[in-house]
């Protein structure tokens, strides 16, 4: 049940996309979640979606692993469509039905920001699709850098998230066991009244929490016996690098949002 | 309870991309009161099979066959608790599952899932803590004050506690001490001969296969390579190392004996207490000592 999860799974790969640097996507993303709302009629629309749709391409991801993204969000893009159609009252009226109306308008306005949403999910997931959530961690905490002047603990907040990230199959793994294990002893997780239901969870969470404590004291000893002692004077094995894909990525980018800022209505 | 396995294949993430074949065509009977060792290497299916034998698992393809329940790929399962409660296993760090504030209510959960009252579950837990060597001291402990060795002891009681007819094991020694192991290793085989259990032992130890072992199953790949007694098992040495597996420690005692003797020794002794046997009779004989 639990081997289903596909939550941003890296797909391993050697295209343009995949050789990135972690800054420059990141970047672009950041830029790119900006943009998406500059974008208010069909020219610009369609200039958006050219961009995402060749980058897409560019990564050469087999077109169900963005479906894949998408899915657990549909239902919020399908309930702003609805809500759009139903709620703006404005141009032609297309469609009446008792007090039911919808307008040109509302329907305008419902596509326009599905497409958002569906362009802001498929960027984001050709993201985390073609990173391995350690570039992800290391482009951050090179690109926060400049707040360590501000006493944010950049380092150790990259660190803590590579952590987690590290650890999210081990944990899954970890539940599954002892899933398996309880359900052994009889318990029942998947059918029965709700309250016994909610009741099975704690034979499940305490053993699940015992270990957690118990592998992060086992990794800060571990980390401490291989002389770890934060940031400072760390060197890294893995340098980014900015490549000339990175300028032409950030440069089409900043002409992108240039244009669309010039055709928007 | 006779335990026939047909045809049994299991896919993981059946219609993902990361659909992986885990076990094929697998035929194996066991018959009630055997003690049945599986064998082979990480990745080979082992806890794969063993975690079908009371639904954990449902076959993609092919039947189990337990006792009077027959379940068959494709169809769906209703009220596998009555097979989970007529085979028992203990999975590898059983320790892990504990999770009760006192040693009494872990051991007491099982039983009371399959529907005992708190007074005859801890009957039950008076009765089988001295089978795993356990004192009635530490019942009102809290398991997570015992050792290692004494928290596996009190999971693997609250298995048994639940009194199954088929008792399977997925490695119950790893990580144990060499004394713990020896211990661990001979309750079962006591409970297996006194109670007549069926036992089920998925081990990585040579040893422990050919000294308690009625039948090996050797597992290759997710494939059924061999069967038999453990004299058949481990005559095929080859065989045996042609699929990257260890021989018991008495049997390459003997191969070495073979080569500095030049010797050829149909039945090789599987235990220390054979070995000495093999000794003794070969002392008596005498060694031709050609060099």
């Amino acid at each position: 049940m639990i081997d289903n999860i596909i939550i941003g799974k890296y797909v391993p790969g050697s295209t343009v996309i995949h050789r990135m640097d972690p800054r420059a996507k990141l970047l672009t993303i950041f830029l790119y979640v900006f943009i998406v709302f500059f974008a208010n009629n069909g020219i610009t629309y369609f200039l958006l979606g050219l961009f995402t749709f060749i980058i897409i391409l560019l990564t050469k991801l087999p077109f169900s692993f963005l479906w894949n993204g998408l899915k657990p969000v549909i239902w919020i893009v399908g309930f702003t469509f609805l809500l759009h159609i139903l709620v703006t009252k404005e141009g032609d009226m297309l469609f009446r039905f008792g007090f039911f109306s919808i307008y040109e308008e509302g329907l305008r306005q419902g596509f326009f920001i599905s497409l958002r949403f569906i362009f802001l999910i498929f960027m984001t997931t050709t993201l985390t699709l073609t990173t391995t959530p350690i570039e992800i961690t290391d482009g951050m905490e090179s690109l926060l850098k400049p707040f360590k002047k501000f006493k944010l603990p950049v380092h150790e907040l990259a660190l803590m998230m590579s952590i987690s990230l590290r650890f999210i199959p081990t944990l899954l793994e970890e539940t599954e066991k002892i899933l398996k294990a309880q359900m052994a002893r009889g318990v029942d997780f998947t059918s029965g009244p709700v309250k016994e239901r909610i009741k099975a969870i704690v034979p499940l969470l305490v053993p699940l929490f015992i270990s957690a404590f118990k592998r992060a004291e086992e990794l800060a000893t571990a980390m401490e016996a291989r002389g770890y002692r934060g940031s400072e004077g760390r060197t890294k094995i893995r340098q980014l690098k900015w490549g000339a894909i990175d300028s032409i990525m950030m440069a089409s980018i900043l002409l992108l949002s240039i244009i669309l800022l010039l055709l928007r209505a | 309870m006779d335990i026939k396995i047909r045809q049994l294949e299991h896919r993981y993430q059946m219609n993902t991309p990361f659909e992986r074949l885990a076990l094929c065509d697998i035929n194996i009977d066991i018959h009630e009161g055997t003690y049945l060792a599986v064998i082979g290497h990480t990745g080979s299916g082992k806890s794969t099979i063993l975690q079908h034998l009371n639904g954990l698992l449902l076959p993609t393809k092919g039947s189990i066959q337990l006792g009077d329940r027959l379940i068959k790929a494709g169809e769906k399962q209703k009220n596998l608790k009555s097979v989970r409660k007529k085979v028992g296993i203990v999975f590898q760090f059983p320790e892990h599952q504990l999770f009760e504030e006192t040693v009494e209510k872990d051991i007491a959960f099982g039983p009371m899932n399959f529907g005992a009252s708190f007074e005859e579950a801890k009957k039950k837990v008076k009765e089988v803590l001295p089978l795993v060597g356990l004192g009635e001291e530490i019942l009102h402990q809290s398991p997570f004050e015992l050792s290692g060795g004494q928290m596996r002891r009190v999971a693997i009681a609250g298995v048994l506690a639940m009194e199954p007819e088929v008792l399977v094991l997925d490695e119950p020694t790893a990580g144990l001490d060499p004394k713990g192991r020896n211990e661990i290793m001979e309750l079962f085989y006591r409970l297996h001969k006194e109670k007549k259990l069926t036992t089920i032992l998925v081990t990585h130890s040579m040893e422990d296969a050919a000294k308690y072992a009625d039948e090996i199953a050797v597992l290759h790949q997710g494939e059924l390579k061999m069967k038999g007694s453990p004299k058949e098992i481990f005559r095929l040495t080859r065989e045996l190392e042609q699929l990257g597996l260890d021989l018991p420690e008495s049997i390459k005692f003997v191969m070495k004996l073979e080569e500095k003797f030049s010797l050829t020794v149909e039945d090789k002794p599987l235990t220390l207490e054979e070995t000495a046997d093999f000794i003794e009779a070969l002392l008596k004989e005498g060694v031709v000592y050609d060099r």
